[in-house]
């Protein structure tokens, strides 16, 4: 293989329509789509040899931590800087992700899911930041090892991307944010917010809205059992439901 | 009688800006938090080992006082010592409060925190979340900031450069302007103190272990406009790097702490497939050059060797910048159950199973020691700091402050592994008690000051984006970047000679004048990420005049080894702070003398 053949849908802005470009480099082993993506920018001239603008994307971590670099790549949504050349079947096909708004080629805005985490309460109450002498209560392995499991989830948005219902027609809050006020409310002194966090996943948007596809904890590159968190707050909202009901 | 309504910006959301905007908000204060991104993906999130505090619940009768030796000698007595004393003194408290913050600390079968075992020290002082550290203390860090959004504290503005400082006429920070990295309009913003806590520098290396976003630009801009730079010479590099296109990933040190063999080719240039040479032709230099400790030498040690047997003896691998980390030898059930997570990283980025190949491996630019100077008050009774004192952690412009790794002040020469994120998180709460505490005692309130201050500096930042985005034949930034690290990697490296780092001030004027004739393929005016590139690779350069210091304090070493000091005989000429002050012309260098008040330098730094 001596060169990398690559197809991106590009945009130059949110109310501007797609188009693709393509593109060849030298091959070099061992590079990543970052990679790949930095020598473009350096010699950015496409197959029919026009200079054109350096593609637009977001990176961070370039070690599959920050989630800033995902975008679909040969049809799945993943993090770009994870993704090996040598693995890929060229052309290689890199688009935006489709459930979020684009800002430009491929970087999308993500707002919405940080959104999210404000209205389900994505946080623990404490009096303030600094030292009241003594620990947050135990916490055992095994809640240890459920809530870990949680708690590295990167807002990367590929269970939003893969969620057949976060679509434009729906307002389903989506996968990651059910998960996290799963996590906030599984803390021995989170708990205490457990009922407002309840409450915002009970309306419209809500967890019923959940199709139960499990699309999502397949995709999670953290491996992030997403469906246990839904399955359990769905189970928690209905007594939920019933004690508003009956406790008014 | 104080000012109503003060209002502070604090640049930058990785652990030390959000711990800044956690405490000024608790003060009952308005928070603008700026960052290029969210702040949710800042580099904090890559720390993987740990965070160091004395919690001593493992037995092993571990000290605070300990704590604060280990770091002061592992900065080789570089660092000032009252502000070392008061972060490991306060750690156990700062790691309860992250606790109560829901971090999702390892636990033992009893349920409380686990520690481990870091490079450095003698007894378990470290506290770990799973192999994701840094980012589990980012998260929370991250919640809380939401829930002072949600209070109406905290505004973001996510997607947003710090350009430059806005200052007064008696040289006070009175505010900042910022690109707007959507619209990329400049805006000018009034603030009352300001916060620069925007991490570390390890691109101005091109390739380091760092995140992207590990520019320095940031510092350079503050440094350009006042505030002056410390250490600029004391650059972490780990001995095990992955080298990358992109970025060179760590190894984990765990790699040679579990029977990793580092070796290279006997025969010069060798290309031949690993494990088809004998073992009479390999040569494992660490083992033949310390044979007490063999392959665990300590980080610094491991790097240097790497160094001379690769760039001195031109013995790496092929030629090229590489060595091997060779785990073949052990089992693969071994390997797996001890060294997991570690392999799978190695295996997801360079594509090889280390269980059955060599890895190949290079020291790497990890961190920087050197920041942003910062002031501190002692407090003469405790020897430690004295807390809240407006004085911790101000620039030397006043009205600007500076916390975590973009800052110099608790590492000296060298940091310990598991402190920096310590020192991030402590530096950000110190910082935000103390901005509380600044702007209480201010007079005036900023919306006092006059408008053309801020129309004039976004004038003249709006004449720089255009100048370069009218440009029409130029230099390329991305290749100018490639040229600045290649160069800095080669020359104001590991071993260091008055004569390369003569060259590099040479090589930095050269591209000095070529990053002012900057030119884009991008002539968008929207998410026009080359020309944020190309301003950050402007700044990084001017920045990176601070790093190679040939003079003064290793004047007429020939071979001096930047950071660790040769103690003793060299006592009094290099127990000093440098200082870089920004001139047109280059920075103006000068010395400060070391608080040794807390430990008084009468043993060498010790290798374990
Ligand atoms: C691979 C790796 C592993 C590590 N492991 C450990 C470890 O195990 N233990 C340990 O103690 N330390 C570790 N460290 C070091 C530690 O992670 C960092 O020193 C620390 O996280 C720095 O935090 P910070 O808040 O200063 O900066 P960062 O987290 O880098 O945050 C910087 C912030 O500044 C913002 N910013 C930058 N420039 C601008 C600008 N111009 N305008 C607006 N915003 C801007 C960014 O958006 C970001 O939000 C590790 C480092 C690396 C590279
Ligand atoms: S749950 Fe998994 S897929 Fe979804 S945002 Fe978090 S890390 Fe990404
Ligand atoms: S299980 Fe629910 S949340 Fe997950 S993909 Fe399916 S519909 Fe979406
Ligand atoms: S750059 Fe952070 S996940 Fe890819």
């Amino acid at each position: 293989m001596q060169e990398i053949h690559l197809k991106i849908q590009r945009q130059d802005g949110p109310d501007s329509g797609p188009y693709w470009d393509e593109f060849k480099i030298p091959y070099r082993p061992q590079h990543n789509v970052i990679s790949v993506l930095m020598a473009l920018r350096e010699h950015p001239v496409n197959v029919k040899g026009e200079r054109v603008a350096p593609v637009v994307y977001e990176v961070g971590c370039m070690e599959e931590v920050c989630g800033a670099c995902t975008m679909i790549i040969n049809g799945k949504v993943r993090q770009a800087c994870s993704t090996l050349v040598d693995t890929l079947a060229q052309p290689i096909v890199l688009r935006p992700m489709t459930k979020f708004r684009v800002v430009r080629d491929l970087m999308v805005d993500r707002q919405p899911m940080f959104d999210a985490l404000r209205k389900v309460r994505g946080w623990i109450d404490i009096d303030g930041g600094y030292d009241i002498h003594v620990h947050a209560p135990r916490i055992s392995p095994k809640d240890w090892e459920k809530n870990y499991d949680f708690s590295r989830c990167m807002t990367c948005g590929c269970c939003m991307e893969v969620c057949p219902q976060v679509n434009t027609r729906s307002q389903f809050i989506g996968p990651a944010p059910v998960g996290q006020a799963w996590l906030f409310s599984n803390h021995p002194t989170g708990k205490y917010y457990k009922e407002e966090r309840l409450h915002a996943l009970m309306g419209p948007g809500g967890i019923t809205d959940c199709g139960n596809a499990q699309n999502c904890v397949r995709i999670c590159p953290k491996e992030i059992k997403l469906t246990d968190a839904i399955a359990r707050i769905g189970r928690d909202a209905t007594i939920q439901a019933l004690k508003d009901l009956f406790l008014k | 009688m104080a000012i109503k309504k003060p209002k502070i910006i604090v640049i930058g959301g990785g652990l030390g800006g959000l711990w800044a905007t956690m405490r000024i908000a608790e003060a009952g204060n308005q928070v603008m938090l700026f960052s290029l991104f969210q702040v949710k993906r800042s580099h904090s999130a890559c720390a993987q080992g740990g965070i160091n505090a004395c919690l001593d619940t493992k037995g092993q009768h571990d000290s605070v006082w300990q704590h604060v030796v280990d770091t002061i000698k592992g900065g080789a007595y570089l660092a000032n010592q009252p502000p070392v004393k008061a972060m490991c003194e306060d750690a156990p408290g700062l790691i309860r409060t992250f606790d109560r913050m829901g971090v999702t600390w390892s636990r033992t079968p009893e349920g409380v925190m686990d520690l481990r075992l870091f490079g450095g020290v003698k007894n378990k002082r470290t506290c770990f979340a799973g192999a994701t550290t840094g980012q589990q203390l980012l998260y929370t860090c991250d919640e809380q900031v939401r829930a002072h959004e949600e209070r109406g504290l905290v505004k973001k503005y996510e997607f947003w450069e710090f350009l430059s400082l806005v200052k007064d006429g008696q040289g006070r920070c009175k505010g900042i302007t910022a690109l707007n990295l959507r619209t990329m309009e400049v805006e000018a913003f009034r603030a009352d103190a300001v916060v620069i806590a925007t991490g570390g520098l390890g691109l101005i290396y091109g390739k380091s272990t760092n995140s992207a976003s590990c520019t320095g630009a940031a510092a350079s801009r503050a440094y350009q406009q006042g505030a002056a730079f410390m250490n600029g010479e004391f650059i972490q590099f780990h001995p095990t790097g992955m080298p990358g296109d992109d970025k060179n990933r760590l190894m984990s040190e765990a790699a040679r702490g579990e029977g990793g063999r580092i070796w290279v080719p006997r025969k010069q240039g060798d290309t031949s497939n690993p494990l088809t040479i004998p073992d009479d032709q390999r040569w494992y230099f660490l083992e033949e050059w310390y044979p007490a400790y063999g392959n665990t030498v300590p980080r610094d040690v491991a790097a240097r060797a790497i160094w001379k047997v690769v760039r001195d003896m031109g013995m790496g691998i092929g030629g090229k910048d590489l060595v091997y980390l060779d785990l073949t030898h052990l089992s693969e059930e071994f390997l797996r159950r001890r060294l997991g997570g570690i392999l799978e990283i190695y295996e997801k980025f360079a594509g090889d199973d280390p269980t059955k190949v060599p890895m190949k491996i290079f020291p790497a630019v990890h961190y920087s020691m050197g920041g942003i100077w910062v002031d501190w008050e002692k407090n003469e009774t405790t020897g430690a700091l004295k807390q809240p004192s407006p004085r911790n952690h101000q620039t030397s412009v006043p009205g600007l402050f500076s916390c975590g790794e973009a800052d110099g002040t608790y590492h000296g020469a060298n940091r310990l592994g598991a402190n920096s994120l310590l020192s991030a998180s402590y530096s950000g709460r110190v910082v935000g008690e103390s901005v509380a505490a600044y702007v209480k005692g201010l007079k005036e309130s900023v919306d006092t000051a006059p408008e053309d201050l801020y129309g004039n500096e976004k004038k003249r930042q709006e004449s720089i984006n255009k100048q370069i985005m009218s440009c029409s034949k130029g230099e390329n930034p991305f290749l100018l970047h490639k040229e600045l690290g290649d160069m800095m990697r080669d020359k104001v490296s590991i071993i260091r000679t008055n004569k390369q780092l003569d060259e590099a001030l040479e090589k930095l004027k050269e591209l000095k004048e070529r990053a002012s004739r900057m030119c884009l393929d991008d002539r968008h005016g929207w998410s026009n990420a080359s020309l944020s590139y190309a301003r950050q690779v402007q700044d990084m350069i001017v920045l990176g005049e601070d790093l190679p210091i040939p003079e003064g304090k290793f004047a007429g070493d020939p071979e001096f080894e930047a950071y660790r000091a040769k103690w003793k005989e060299n006592n009094t000429k290099w127990l000093k702070t440098t200082l870089a002050d920004h001139t047109p012309e280059g920075p103006k260098i000068s010395y400060e003398d070391v608080d040794t008040s807390v430990l008084p330098v009468e043993e060498p730094r010790d290798y374990r």
